[in-house]
């Protein structure tokens, strides 16, 4: 106690200042807690968007590498399962083109406005929006991920007897993930990044629950660079975990 | 199918691709077990496209293929099971990258044949052993060299048990220095009565291993006969002039 206090006496007026504004911005009113709130908001939102748009990705994915690949062979015989392929394929393509080319701020406004117009839980309709957003990307990085295997890899699989869903499990689905990982690693982070505009439909997430602070207090300054260093602190930590991960894959690059 | 008939029978096969290349053009051919028949010819000839239709990697656009009395070209063939009677070596070798070798030659005998993991190995050890790689087991493709990893490719093809054995021209991806080790393995398996189709720049190998020799001008078979008769005393202009190119 003594200690503290002759330390505080001599500090430099700049240090007195910053410590009055932390505990103006986190300690008054246990506004500390809202940080808490919005982190786990933002997490909340991220970890179930991220497991949508796998779902997602992994289906549209497969969709249309299957139709590119077997194309020719199908076009051959034209049977039912050639048409309703290439609906799907189509009904694909379009949701690309519409998620991709849409900001994600207006997508996350119309779920919230129209689609979902009767419901008022924000974080599931966020959730259901980062969903599907994240979905196409995560798909055209899946596709373009299979669609860089050596052909002769497919030819190999298929040669020995293994049919097309055999092939792409025992021997593309490995290689196509330990190629896509830094890509499908950076996909999450810009997810995380994106949840950042929860706050448009009333969800308290980190960057909003920063910015309630900043209207309470009139100080800018500690509760931003706060809500920055918390995203920051969680990109490198996931970056970190993505490239032990990598390097365990590559073994077989020696 | 009466007794003497050819185990591979192929009737007018032919294959068109967009913008109105024929790769294929009216193509007969018997293929009998045991017999070694190599295909020789000019690069866009059709030889590696006839060679791929047979198990199917090319869709030929009509003609038929018999295979042991069944027809592979149509609907409803299962044409997986027909595949792994029929396996291939490519010219890329196309091992699997993400596993090691022993696990080149389990994986297929393992998921496809059923076969337990101790029984694979066992198999694929002594394949490994017949080639001379067996302390090579545990390593990885990439650090194989391409002798190496053709003769892997091989025992892999090996490991299902195959009736037939299609070589899709499997030195002209070697260094020079390799394609010796790589041919003597393929005289030993033809030595011990496989049924082999082998596209081939390789004329020493034709001269020695083949029992018939098909030479492939622009989609069509233009000559065939034993290799004595092609080589010593071709008939076609298009063989001649093939063959004082490549002697």
């Amino acid at each position: 106690m003594v200690l503290t206090n002759s330390f505080w006496d001599t500090a430099p007026p700049w240090l007195i200042k910053m410590k009055e504004d932390f505990i103006l911005n986190f300690v008054d009113a246990g506004r500390w807690k809202w940080l808490v709130e919005g982190l786990g908001n933002t997490l909340l939102i991220t970890l179930f968007a991220l497991l949508i748009g796998l779902v997602i990705g992994v289906v549209i994915a497969a969709v249309r590498s299957t139709y590119d690949k077997n194309r020719e062979s199908m076009e051959m015989q034209k049977g039912f399962g050639y048409y309703l392929l290439k609906i799907v394929n189509g009904i694909c393509n379009l949701y690309l083109t519409v998620i991709r080319g849409t900001p994600v701020v207006v997508q996350l406004l119309i779920m919230y406005f129209i689609v979902f117009a009767s419901s008022r839980d924000s974080l599931m309709v966020a959730i259901i929006a980062f969903g599907i957003n994240s979905g196409a990307y995560v798909a055209e990085i899946l596709r373009g991920g299979i669609m860089s295997i050596d052909n002769g890899q497919f030819e190999a699989g298929r040669s020995l007897g293994f049919n097309y869903v055999q092939t792409m499990i025992h021997i593309i689905i490995p290689q196509v993930f330990k190629n896509v990982l830094p890509t499908l690693c950076n996909e999450f982070i810009v997810l995380l990044k994106e949840t950042s505009v929860a706050g448009y439909v009333g969800i308290v997430d980190l960057t909003k629950a920063g910015d309630l602070i900043r209207g309470r207090t009139f100080s800018a300054f500690m509760p931003l660079i706060a809500v920055a260093l918390i995203y920051l602190a969680m990109v490198v930590i996931l970056t970190a975990l993505v490239s032990a991960l990598e390097r365990r894959l590559r073994k077989s690059e020696r | 199918m009466s007794d003497n008939s050819a185990y591979i029978h192929v009737t007018n096969l032919k294959k068109y691709y967009k913008g109105g290349i024929h790769a294929l053009d009216g193509v007969d051919c018997d293929i009998n077990r045991g017999e070694v028949v190599v295909i020789i010819g000019p690069s866009g000839s059709g030889k590696s496209t006839f060679l791929r239709s047979l198990n199917l990697l090319e869709i030929p656009t009509t003609g038929e293929i018999v295979v042991n009395g069944t027809n592979i070209v149509g609907k409803g063939v299962k044409i997986d099971q027909h595949r792994q009677k029929m396996c291939m070596v490519f010219q890329h070798f196309n091992l699997f990258p993400h596993m090691t070798v022993l696990r080149n030659l389990t994986l297929a005998p393992m998921k496809l044949l059923k076969k337990s993991q101790e029984e694979a190995e066992v198999k694929a050890m002594s394949l490994l052993q017949r080639v001379g790689l067996a302390d090579r087991a545990n390593a990885y493709p990439s650090q194989l060299s391409g002798g190496q990893k053709q003769r892997i490719a091989i025992v892999r093809a090996l490991a299902m048990e195959p009736e037939v054995m299609l070589f899709d021209e499997p030195t002209s991806a070697l260094d020079p220095e390799m394609v010796g080790e790589v041919l003597e393995v393929m005289k030993e398996l033809a030595s011990e009565g496989m049924t082999m189709v082998v596209v081939t720049h390789e004329m020493g190998f034709a001269k020695e291993v083949a029992s018939r020799v098909l030479f492939m001008d622009a989609g069509k078979i233009v000559e065939e006969g034993p290799p004595e008769e092609i080589f010593n005393h071709p008939k076609h202009p298009r063989l001649q002039e093939f063959l004082s190119k490549v002697l």
